[in-house]
């Protein structure tokens, strides 16, 4: 190990401790989401930036070189004199995590349980790892321990084997080689299926809560399926089948009816993902209010006869709008009652995101 | 010597050799040639690899990597004070770079070796950061990494309250001999006689007449003791000195906060001659690239290269371009003679350009600046009207209307008071002890010499954290907010900042901080 590991893995842990610390505030605050690439998420850090005595900017003036007329403006930020010796600007520090660790950080602040795969839909996957030992195979795979092992058992049994003058001399037999065995792994493929209510009464707040939410939801299931599929559905008295995009963008108005999403989200399942291979996790957000308790009524039957029985869990998110009576959530609780695969969350404002979180994800289905 | 390729071993004697030949004064160069990924890493300790531990090490790491990778940027050279001087050559960089890289080099450890500024660094820091290195390790293994971490963290963030003036000054303690001092004070009110008339002059009857009851006596002797008990008893600049010597610390902080000081001195020249320093190099890259190194087939690679460093925008100064620049400015002025009273006086600009008294004295100039100067005081001394045009300086500054920065002035001293200013101290704010006993309560009590420029208040209040840490009582800073006086308190749970002396004029509160509230 190089000196500088030493030291960057010491950066590392302490990015980490930030970020845990302050992970209430990185989820309430939305702020990552812009900042998000493939595999990493980068995570403005001012505060690990050591602080000393220095100069604001109110004084806003420099020195600058080159042409122009005075009151030209110049494209330049302040100037970077001053800080001749050592130079860590103004900007503020950024730093890279993967959403691996994020989801790491997650699990462990929330203390969540890993989650175990339903089904045994079991994949052959073939591992690369020498794990087996063979009686044959090329010179080159001869495990030199095994073998010997092997030939002082044989002296012993034999009597050949003498204690002080202890030479063992494998044959033939003795020879045991490394080769690879063929695993089992399980591949578990999970589908998560977010809807969310975008009637007229689930404001942009709401959605933003929604959007933060939905963020964690994935990072956090990404990290514990290799294979993660990701639908989108709005709703509010029709349903469709939107991209990411478009469900957290999206406003329209009018009225709102919940089973139009679930009957979509059914089909979807139905179509696409087969509930013997995945694990399927339909998410609906909404601030409570629907049409009627007769669609409330088709909702509840839905949910009971076909989705739920289909889903490792289904998760209800009540966004508390200044418009929706939440009245659904009532309506869920008192259905399910003692089932524990519909687990239902208020959501009263960002704070109430991580909680929420942490029920949801909680069971370790 | 170093691991160079024979080729790279071959310019760097012609380097050498050429560095001799000009006059070129230096500690024998040790190159190295590491890959980018070693160079990044010693780059970030600073230059020497033997440093010791630090997650913010592993944070500049972690970003000149990154930096790297995406090819935003790159180090080119990377030359340590120290006798002998340590250089490092990135592997796979183009001939020419490395050429111009080792010339540059020479240069650099020239004005290490020369200028007055570094004569009191250590030259065996690469040495002394190794066994800095080791004394730390040892700590952490003696008081857990964190404790020692988290100390060194305090320290760095208040290792720009040195007083880089003072290798230099041979101070007087600044305490009187309070013998004589008392001696003189119990003396009786005289009028000045000679010898001999004394007796007439000052009659002992009027002398007792004059002396204060008992009472007065006592009061006026417990006046006085309580100014003279004030502590420090002038302000201290070196605040890292007085945290170290006044500062309740265990022995092995003491021992930390000692070091790191130390480090702090070693590096604060650096940051004090920035301009000059890369100037000085650039001109002599330049004088043996142009004149020697560079063979034809290289010229566009060079050019383009020397070109990059000496890239200005409109919005920042840089140090490389200014500084050689300067220098080449103050050869040519004299070597023609362009300076002296004669020349101050004349106010015809034509006979200014032509003025040529063939002095040839151009050489000499820059050998001598190059030893005595630093940036402020080069860039007071040499630039003027005629360099402040010719380089099209100006000064900036942000227009309330439009939000925009824009060019403010090009008149040349105000680019010259500007410059000077972001230059003062390093750019760094002037912070003094001036009172460790604070209300009588061991507070420390710290100002902070206000110039125009108000500190950033969150990171200072951070920092006073700090402070805090080290002195374990009440910390005080007083500052300003856009010219009125704030106090800015920490008192190991409540941060506070106050309006101090609002009703009194600014210039009390300037020299008797003690006295407010």
């Amino acid at each position: 190990m190089r000196k500088i590991d030493q030291d960057h893995t010491r950066f590392r842990d302490i990015v980490r401790g930030r970020i845990k610390h302050d992970l209430k505030k990185y989820v309430t605050s939305g702020e990552m989401l812009g900042r998000q690439g493939k595999h990493y998420v980068s995570i403005p850090l001012p505060q690990i930036q050591l602080p000393r005595f220095r100069y604001g900017d109110n004084k806003k003036e420099g020195v600058g070189q080159g042409e122009g007329e005075k009151g030209d403006a110049i494209d330049g930020q302040e100037s970077g004199q001053g800080e001749a010796g050592e130079a860590p600007g103004q900007h503020v520090l950024e730093v890279e995590v993967s959403l691996e660790e994020l989801a790491r950080i997650l699990g462990e602040e929330l203390e969540l349980p890993n989650i175990e795969p339903r089904g045994k839909q079991a994949v052959r996957s073939t591992s690369s790892k020498f794990t087996g030992i063979s009686r044959s195979g090329p010179q080159s795979l001869l495990h030199f321990k095994r073998t010997f092992k092997e030939a002082l058992k044989r002296e012993i049994a034999t009597g050949t084997y003498d204690p002080d003058d202890p030479i063992i001399m494998p044959v033939r037999d003795d020879h045991r080689y490394r080769y690879v065995e063929p695993r089992e792994e399980p591949q578990a493929s999970a589908a998560v299926i977010y809807m969310m209510d975008v009637s007229g009464s689930m404001g942009r707040e709401q959605k933003e809560i929604v959007r933060l939410e939905a963020f964690w939801i994935d990072t956090w299931l990404r990290s514990q399926y290799k294979n993660l599929e990701v639908e989108y559905i709005v709703h509010d008295a029709a349903a469709h089948v939107v991209d990411q995009h478009t469900f957290f963008h999206l406003r329209e108005s009018g009225g709102t009816k919940i089973s139009s999403a679930y009957e979509l989200c059914l089909r979807l399942v139905e179509e696409k993902y087969p509930p013997s291979e995945w694990n399927i996790y339909p998410m609906h957000f909404s601030d409570g209010d629907n049409w009627s308790s007769r669609d409330t009524e088709r909702c509840i039957d839905l949910l009971r006869n076909s989705i739920v029985p289909h889903s490792n869990q289904f998760a209800y998110g009540q966004v508390k709008s200044s418009y929706g009576s939440g009245q659904f959530k009532k309506d869920l609780d008192l259905a399910f009652r003692g089932d524990d695969k519909v687990i239902t969350t208020d959501i009263l404002d960002r704070d109430g995101i991580l909680p929420s979180i942490k029920e949801f994800l909680g069971k370790g289905r | 010597m170093g691991n160079l390729t024979p080729d790279l071993a071959k310019y760097r004697d012609q380097a050498r050799e050429l560095a001799v030949h000009y006059g070129l004064d230096f500690y024998e160069v040790i190159f190295e040639l590491v890959d980018y990924d070693e160079l990044n890493m010693i780059a970030s300790y600073g230059g020497f690899p033997t440093r010791y531990p630090h997650w913010r090490f592993g944070m500049e790491y972690e970003q000149l990597a990154k930096s790297y990778s995406y090819g935003l940027s790159k180090i080119y050279e990377l030359v340590i004070n120290n006798d002998p001087c340590y250089a490092y050559l990135m592997r796979g960089n183009s001939t020419t770079d490395q050429k111009l890289v080792m010339a540059h080099v020479y240069g650099h450890c020239d004005f290490f070796k020369n200028n007055m500024w570094f004569s009191k660094t250590s030259r065996k820091m690469m040495d002394q950061m190794a066994n800095h290195g080791a004394k730390i390790r040892r700590y952490m293994d003696r008081h857990g990494v964190d404790r020692v971490e988290n100390f060194i963290d305090v320290v760095q963030s208040l290792d720009n309250l040195i007083d880089v003036h003072s290798p230099f000054i041979e101070r007087p303690d600044g305490r009187h001999d309070p013998i004589a001092d008392e001696a003189k004070e119990g003396e009786p009110f005289k009028l000045k006689a000679k010898d001999y008339m004394d007796r007439y002059i000052n009659p002992e009857s009027t002398q007792i007449n004059e002396e204060p009851s008992v009472e007065d006596q006592a009061a006026d002797k417990v006046a006085k003791d309580t100014q003279a008990r004030g502590f420090p008893s002038r302000p201290v600049k070196d605040v890292l000195k007085f945290l170290l010597e006044h500062a309740p610390l265990e022995e092995w902080e003491q021992d930390v906060l000692s070091l790191l000081r130390e480090e702090a001195y070693y590096f604060a020249p650096q940051g004090m001659t920035k301009i000059m320093n890369e100037g000085w190099a650039v001109y002599w890259h330049s004088k043996m690239m142009t004149k020697h190194l560079v063979e034809a087939s290289e010229i566009i690679n060079y050019a383009d290269c020397h070109a990059g460093t000496l890239s200005t925008a409109p919005g920042q100064i840089n140090p490389y371009k200014l500084g050689v620049e300067l220098f080449r400015n103050i050869e040519e002025r004299w070597d023609r003679g362009q300076f002296g009273i004669e020349f101050n006086k004349c106010e015809d600009a034509e006979v200014r350009r032509s003025w040529n008294l063939e002095a040839n004295e151009g050489r000499e100039k820059i050998f001598q600046v190059r030893r005595i100067y630093n940036d402020v005081s080069f860039v007071d001394e040499f630039i003027n009207e005629d360099f402040a045009e010719d380089q099209k300086l100006f000064v900036y500054g942000l227009n309330q209307a439009t939000g925009q920065y824009e060019i403010a002035d090009r008149d040349y001293t105000k680019v010259k008071k500007a410059l000077l200013n972001s230059l003062t101290n390093f750019g760094n704010p002037m912070i003094q002890v001036v009172d460790a006993n604070y209300r009588n309560r061991g507070e420390l009590y710290l100002y902070h010499e206000w110039v125009g420029q108000d500190l950033q208040f969150e990171n200072a209040m951070q920092t006073l954290r700090g402070v805090h840490k080290l002195w374990k009582r009440p910390v005080h800073i007083e500052t300003r907010e856009e010219g009125s006086p704030r106090l800015l308190s920490f008192d190991g749970e409540t941060a506070t900042m106050v309006e101090i002396g609002a009703s009194k004029p600014a210039e009390e509160v300037v020299g008797s901080p003690g006295e407010e509230n």
